[in-house]
């Protein structure tokens, strides 16, 4: 195992726990909040990529692509939430999840419509094509630290703006108790769009964020979808703290155990059996932590206090 | 008798002439289409003993149909290309091994699973289900996310899978065998403890019952149940890849039973036929209007590619506005 590669292993781990974590804030938001399970956020994140694809080519400029695509992919968040949210809140978690399964069916096939079934590269301007050493044999590309710096900046942004502003604190009222909140004068519908319309716009740059090394494509949303719930549920349904600390824990360990399990079971086994065995177990390893934290903690790391 | 079983009685009379008619008169097509139909219909009868009956919203069914098919695939595998002896194609031990493989995996998952109430299960049976999907996919001897060819049908004493009326005929009495044991279950004690408990479990716990129990034993039963199911849809099939076992597969099942109404014995049933039918439907439809449409614009158009989309706009109707399912529109003004 060597030095340099532990360090970019490492960093990518980050990268994966901020993309996560933009996902993940976005979903407990909305079921902390409104109680709602929305299967089809990752479509958001998959259109956020899309917008950000096209725009980018049309301006041929990156950051004004993301710049503008953000608030597109808010204002998608609002149709979803008026036209299919609103009428469910109501309802039990099992139309919710038939509801917004229906909603990916619909939301894909319409991206397939417009887009074509082929994913679109992002190109990325010259100044973001770079790598940056970073001493010794460790070089990372520049537009990796740039997920990392504007995970970690949304993250601190959404941390100020649930624990320090008017809104979050409605935010969080709104968590506890909805029927006081509206009791107050507070229009609680408005805040519920919200709610979703900042989600949306969290995952939809995350989509943005990883579209420019991927591509953006379809199905992309229902992959990173599964790994955010299982971020949620570890660090536990409705809290942000938790989301972050899960999103972080699971991306590392993702990625550093798809690169180093099987040097870590040559250890304690021959290595034609690591070699079998590694991929299998990488694989399934954030499932297994999963099953471990529900084992001991059934209602995650960080259960939220109220509910 | 009932409306409801009245319907459910003509849903499995046309289920059982229909498909050999179509077949004898040179349609082999449409049998294939009901032995498909017949297959996901017990995994939908097996999904609703917990999500009908149990209240336990598990979306991650779809696990137990791969599971089940690999159970025919990976041994016809190695009786293939490692030459291990002739036990390896036959059906019983296929069909021993998917179930209790299947629920062994429902016994672990489901121990799991059961400590968390609402959203936290639906989320982790998923999971769960993710797990197995990504642990075929990483599996590269048995194909990875290729998929692996099943090369010889399991051989079961008396039949021949080999022909589809064979096939056809043994899903069609394990469909009605799976619905009279769910009946069967629900209707006993241990049925009338779970619905208690999908009730209000605290006073079902409060009068002596350990609710857990029960549960976990219907998960396994459900999980079992599936698994036969999938050893069926391997041979149906005769390829297996992940795909079958993805998220997707196992909202579609849940999709079936809700769509044809959940706590009802003949709903699932229902449910899959309408899905399987408006699936076939909605590509006819979509391949008919592609000429016209090619004349018209010129240019050539896939369109049976999207049927997904009148199929999800279907599924966002159905669930905002048909509560009860098919079953309860049908049989409306009972229970």
């Amino acid at each position: 195992m060597d030095f340099s590669l532990l360090v970019i292993q490492t960093l990518n781990g980050l990268q994966l726990g901020l993309l996560l974590f933009l996902v993940a804030s976005g979903l407990t938001l909305v079921f902390g909040i409104l109680d709602f399970v929305n299967l089809a956020h990752g479509s958001l994140y998959m259109l956020g990529a899309f917008f950000c694809a096209t725009l980018t080519y049309a301006f041929g400029n990156f950051l004004l692509a993301v710049i503008v695509s953000l608030p597109i992919v808010a204002i998608l968040g609002l149709v979803l939430e008026r036209v299919l949210a609103r009428p469910l809140y109501m309802r039990d978690h099992l139309d919710h999840v038939l509801g917004t399964f229906g909603a990916i069916l619909v939301i894909d096939t319409l991206v397939h419509l417009i887009w074509g079934p082929e994913g679109i590269q992002v190109p990325l301007p010259d100044w973001l094509q770079g790598q940056v050493p970073l001493g010794g044999d460790v070089i990372v590309p520049t537009f990796r630290l740039l997920i990392i710096g504007s995970g970690l900046g949304a993250a601190g942004l959404l941390f100020w703006l649930v624990n320090y502003t008017r809104l979050g604190m409605l935010i969080r009222t709104g968590a506890s108790n909805r029927t006081m909140v509206s009791a107050l004068g507070i229009n609680i519908e408005m805040l519920f769009a919200l709610v979703f319309a900042l989600g949306a716009a969290l995952a939809g740059l995350a989509g943005m964020l990883i579209a420019p090394i991927t591509e953006a494509a379809i199905g992309m949303g229902n992959n990173i979808i599964i790994t955010a719930f299982v971020v949620i549920i570890v660090g536990g349904i409705g809290s942000m703290k938790g989301a972050f600390i899960a999103a972080l824990m699971i991306g590392l360990i993702d990625t550093l155990g798809r690169s180093f399990l099987d040097d870590i079971f040559k250890l304690a086994m021959s290595t034609e059996a690591a070699e079998t065995s590694a991929p299998a177990v990488s694989a399934m390893l954030i499932y297994i932590i999963m099953a471990a934290v529900l084992a001991v903690r059934p209602q995650g790391l960080f259960p939220p206090k109220v509910r | 008798m009932t409306r409801k079983s009245l319907i459910t009685l003509v849903v499995m009379a046309l289920l059982a002439i229909l498909p050999p008619v179509f077949y004898w008169t040179g349609n082999a097509f449409y049998l294939d289409l009901a032995t498909r139909l017949t297959i996901l219909a017990i995994a939908a009868v097996s999904l609703n003993l917990i999500l009908g009956y149990g209240g336990m919203i598990s979306f991650g069914h779809a696990a137990y149909l791969g599971l089940g098919a690999y159970a025919v695939g990976i041994p016809a595998f190695h009786w293939l290309y490692d030459g291990i002896g002739d036990w390896a194609t036959n059906g019983l031990i296929h069909i021993g091994i998917a179930v209790a493989v299947s629920a062994i995996f429902a016994l672990i998952t489901g121990a799991i699973c059961l400590r968390t109430r609402g959203v936290y299960f639906i989320m982790i049976t998923m999971a769960f289900a993710q797990m197995v999907y990504y642990l075929i996919v990483s599996i590269e001897h048995y194909g990875g996310d290729d998929g692996l060819v099943i090369d010889t049908r399991s051989e079961l004493p008396l039949l021949n899978l080999d022909n589809p009326l064979h096939l056809f005929g043994l899903a069609y009495v394990s469909l009605v065998v799976a619905m009279l044991l769910v009946n069967m279950i629900v209707n006993s004690r241990f049925g009338m403890v779970l619905q208690a408990a999908k009730g209000n479990n605290e006073r079902t716990v409060t009068l002596g019952f350990n609710t857990y129990l029960y549960r976990l034993t219907a998960y396994v039963i459900s999980g079992a149940m599936a698994g036969y199911a999938g050893a069926l849809l391997g041979n149906f099939t005769t390829f297996i890849s992940p795909e079958m076992m993805d998220w997707r597969a196992s909202g579609e099942l849940m999709f079936m039973v809700i769509l044809g109404g959940a706590t009802t014995i003949g709903g699932p049933v229902l449910g899959a036929a309408a899905f399987i039918l408006l699936e076939e439907v909605l590509v006819d439809t979509l391949g008919w209007l592609e000429s016209p449409l090619h004349s018209l614009l010129g240019t050539e158009v896939e369109l049976s590619n999207f049927w997904h989309l009148p199929f999800g706009l279907l599924l966002i109707v159905i669930v905002l506005y048909v509560r009860g399912g098919l079953m309860g529109l049908l049989g409306r003004g009972e229970d």
